[in-house]
């Protein structure tokens, strides 16, 4: 211990290290390498991480979607492949039959699903957007941003069905001029006037939206394309502490009871869960945090070995030496304990250069993929992972030291300096 | 100085042994200059390396100024060598990364003394073999007579009680051999007590009292005249 504070002890093993170049940098190279790969792959893996969570932040993570297919299997009096049409009366008996349901709403769409999409049309500009017809309450589930000083439909628009929209930042870009303000302003869609409430903010990541959707009251797009009771879809948000898996299959088998589908038809109704796509993702990212610690640790420690390899190589090569200091008064621990600091503080700098470069590179990475559609956001290494690296490689380091050190202190005086 | 009663070494080569030493009994007083001669196998490396406690005796007493050498561990021998003694060695054994003044300071640093008087004493001892003003080189280098004399410094400069030089001279021309013979005497003259390993006639009629050797057992231990090595320089 006292060898340990002793400025003596390390200027001669700064001198034994910087004496010995080569021998000093190839040592290091293995550490440096392997802590280089572990901050790199975590960084990289909890950078993916973030950028799935940020992909997915403008959607409730206990989502899932529903909607009517045709039967495949003939049930009570019908026939195989009947087509299924979910309707408006479906909903109150989902929201009584399910309790774990927070919010249900229908959606309707036009232009979405390879249909014709509707005909929008401003002065001289026109375009073809896709137009959902939508209740409030879908924004408890998946956020819309609105721009400033503008709105989401309301339940007083679903009421007196009014011809009000939302539009989206590529709809105004392409119908408005650009200091004009579209709030208050007109549009024509499918030949039917509509008053601009809002202009919502595109977020990646939300399925098969676009920035050029229009929304419209649920009511008003009943009326518009007569849709009647029939709805496109269930949008749904269990609550936080539901199975979302089980809510799901209790949609589906609500539905069939309503829709008199053989309870074994799996095909009848298909849904989508947003949940289990996200533990899915999560669990890819996970395994991937995984597979970073175990490469890294393992390559890390590999490096180690190496260390002690070079070491024990160079205690070989410096028998002489060593013999000559053993000669002239240097005891086996003050031998021993030299190589044991040498190998703990060749390992700590290649660690610490390591880390400074592994981070230096995850930083550049952010900085490369900044803006872009790829998810990958903010790449860290949590600091007791970097810290529970550095002491892995103090203990090793020490660990590994005492081989070459042993062997040292093995070698008596005499011998060492009857080698010629 | 030193004191040795009835020694024994012998040395396991396979399955049978080796006996170097077969009873050596010898003493040296202090401000000796002793050569210890002998054909190589006769024992007189053996004899030094116990002399230095490089080496541990089979059987026999080691007194060395007044201190009985037994039973020691290599911690305690490692600091007796270091406060008692002064190794010389043929082939010069300079620490080839550090520079005459550190080669000379490094049994100071295992005498925990601090670096800037360490190096001063150092210099100091360089001084007295004349090599101040290569204090900076590197052994690579120096010749082999400057290493010689960088080896001497490094000795002395633990102020030790015993210098042991084992063939000293083994690896220079005669030339240089004189000149360190030469500091050797001088180093003798300030009263140290010098043991010198050779099988040089020339180099061992330069100290004062000859032991010779032959298979383990000391068969001549005479005074002699000293012959000044100055004279051939």
């Amino acid at each position: 211990m006292r060898q340990l504070f002793d400025s003596n002890t390390w200027q001669e093993i700064f001198q034994s290290i910087s004496k010995n170049k080569v021998r000093t940098f190839l040592t290091m190279i293995g550490v440096f390498v392997g802590i280089y790969i572990y901050v790199g792959l975590s960084g990289a893996s909890k950078g993916l991480d973030n950028g799935f969570e940020r992909q997915f932040e403008t959607v409730a993570m206990n989502t899932m979607f529903a909607w009517a297919q045709s039967t495949s299997m003939p049930y009570d009096g019908f026939k195989t492949g009947r087509q299924l049409q979910l309707k408006v009366g479906d909903i109150d008996v989902l929201q009584n039959r399910i309790p774990e349901i927070e919010y249900i709403t229908p959606r309707n769409a036009k232009g979405v699903f390879g249909d014709t999409p509707g005909v929008v049309v401003r002065g001289t500009k026109s375009g073809n957007y896709a137009v959902y017809g939508d209740f409030p309450v879908f924004t408890r589930i998946a956020t819309k941003k609105i721009y400033d000083g503008g709105r989401f439909i309301n339940d007083e628009d679903i009421e007196q069905t009014r011809k009000v929209c939302v539009i989206g930042e590529r709809t105004q870009k392409e119908l408005f001029d650009k200091e004009e303000d579209p709030i208050g302003g007109y549009i024509r869609i499918d030949n039917i006037y509509f008053q601009v409430i809002g202009v919502h903010k595109f977020t990646p990541g939300g399925g098969f939206e676009s920035d050029s959707d229009i929304f419209i009251p649920f009511t008003t797009y009943r009326k518009l394309y007569n849709t009647g009771d029939n709805i496109g879809w269930l949008t749904m948000a269990a609550y936080d502490d539901a199975d979302v898996i089980q809510v799901e299959k209790d949609v589906k088998s609500v539905l069939k009871s309503i829709h008199r589908v053989h309870p074994d038809d799996e095909r009848a109704f298909g849904s989508f869960n947003l949940g289990e796509i996200f533990n899915r993702i999560m669990g890819f990212s996970n395994g991937l945090t995984f597979l970073s610690l175990i490469v890294g640790i393992a390559t890390i420690l590999a490096g180690i070995i190496g260390i002690g390899n070079i070491l024990l190589i160079s205690v070989k090569e410096r028998t002489k030496e060593l013999g000559v200091r053993r000669a002239l008064g240097a005891t086996p621990s003050e031998v021993r304990n030299q190589i044991i600091i040498e190998s703990l503080f060749l390992t700590l700098l290649a660690g610490i250069i390591g880390i400074i470069i592994g981070a230096l590179t995850l930083k550049g990475i952010d900085m490369a993929t900044q803006g872009t559609d790829f998810p990958y956001a903010n790449p860290t290494v949590p600091i007791p992972l970097v810290l529970g690296a550095l002491g892995l490689m103090i203990i090793l380091g020490t660990l590994i030291g005492l081989i070459p050190a042993q062997r040292a202190v093995s070698i008596r005086p005499i011998d060492a300096l009857r080698e010629e | 100085m030193i004191e040795i009663k009835d020694l024994h070494k012998s040395y396991k080569m396979g399955s049978n042994s080796l006996h170097v030493l077969k009873g050596i009994n010898f003493s040296v007083d202090k401000g000796e200059l002793v050569a210890i001669m002998g054909s190589s196998g006769s024992g007189k490396s053996t004899l030094l390396n116990i002399l230095g406690m490089l080496d541990v005796a089979d059987t026999g007493d080691y007194t060395l100024d007044g201190v009985p050498i037994k039973d020691m561990n290599e911690t305690k021998a490692a600091q007796y060598r270091n406060k008692f003694l002064g190794f010389v060695f043929q082939s010069f054994n300079l620490i080839n990364y550090k520079s005459a003044m550190e080669n000379v300071a490094l049994p100071l640093y295992y005498q925990r003394m601090p670096r800037k008087e360490r190096q001063e004493k150092a210099l100091k001892y360089l001084d007295q073999v004349g090599l101040k003003e290569w204090a900076t080189h590197l052994p690579s280098e120096l010749s082999g007579g400057q290493k010689q004399r960088v080896a001497i410094a490094r000795a002395m400069a633990a102020e030790p009680k015993v210098l042991l030089a084992d063939e000293p001279t083994g690896a220079l021309d005669s030339t240089t051999s004189y000149e360190v013979m030469d500091l050797i005497q001088k180093i003798n003259d300030e009263g140290n007590t010098i043991l010198v390993v050779t099988h040089e006639e020339d180099i061992a009629h330069m100290c004062k009292r000859i032991v010779h050797l032959k298979d383990g057992v000391i068969v001549e231990d005479k005074k002699v005249k000293q012959v000044r090595a100055s004279a051939y320089v």
